[in-house]
């Protein structure tokens, strides 16, 4: 196939978009969600403590199974609130 | 030029201008007009020559209910020396925004911003984060979060200094 000054410098600009498009993702900047748009992070039923009998139980599983107890991280909901 | 070269170079022009279309507002930035939030911004009072703090809340936000009754207190404090609290809600339901505002019975002025326009200009860092705006309109201090007193004492002495300044009419 011959290839045409035309095609040659389509080509390159679509190398040139690509690239773009992926030096966009190696940005520190880039934010998945804003934290605007976190309400539904933040709603109680995010919380995996929510129910303290259930977090009893699993608890309970946990050190029986594992034979260990606490070190379970921390609490909270998710809006990145402070 | 020709038709697909002008294509390719509009498509990359376009995609890496779109990154920079919201960047932040900083310290000495002129804060963009509050009007843009709707018929809500463009009603609310002339803030021409007065010191200015615009927070940026959520119903959804712990430290934001904590901060309410402050601004209250400020705005009380401060109003008759040229103080103006304007608290805008990033809120996407209406429901949420009312039943926030009936419990909390702010003293100060609060729209909600319905179709996040202004905040996604501002491109807020946190929730609340709140804009101290000098006479002249351009921010001077920026608060990421709310801690209690230790942000009221701040933000006091902050307004403090602001208010102290001549408004640059004058």
């Amino acid at each position: 196939m011959k290839t045409t000054p035309l095609r040659q410098v389509s080509a390159l600009l679509l190398a040139l978009l690509g690239l773009t498009a992926l030096g966009g993702c190696a940005s520190s900047d880039l934010v998945r969600v804003r934290p605007w748009e976190r309400a539904t992070l933040a709603d109680p039923i995010m919380k995996p403590d929510r129910d303290p009998l259930a977090t009893a139980m699993t608890e309970h599983v946990y050190f029986s199974r594992e034979s260990a107890s606490g070190g379970r991280g921390v609490g909270g909901s998710g809006c990145g609130c402070n | 030029m020709s038709s697909p070269i002008r294509f390719w170079i509009t498509s990359i022009l376009l995609f890496t201008s779109s990154t920079y279309l919201f960047a932040d507002v900083r310290v000495g930035d002129a804060f963009p007009a509050l009007s843009i939030i709707g018929p809500a911004g463009a009603e609310l009072p002339a803030a021409t020559g007065k010191v200015m703090l615009v927070d940026f809340w959520a119903s959804w936000c712990a430290p934001c209910k904590e901060s309410f009754p402050t601004y209250s207190q400020m705005h009380s404090d401060y109003r008759a020396r040229g103080l103006m609290i304007v608290a805008v809600s990033v809120d996407e339901k209406q429901g949420a925004f009312d039943s926030f505002v009936k419990k909390m019975g702010p003293a100060f002025v609060v729209v909600r911003d319905r179709d996040q326009q202004l905040v996604r200009q501002v491109s807020v860092p946190t929730m609340p984060t709140c804009y101290l705006l000098g006479r002249d309109g351009r921010v001077r201090f920026v608060h990421q979060g709310f801690h209690g007193a230790e942000t009221d004492r701040l933000i006091r002495k902050e307004i403090d200094a602001l208010l102290a300044e001549n408004s640059p009419a004058s």
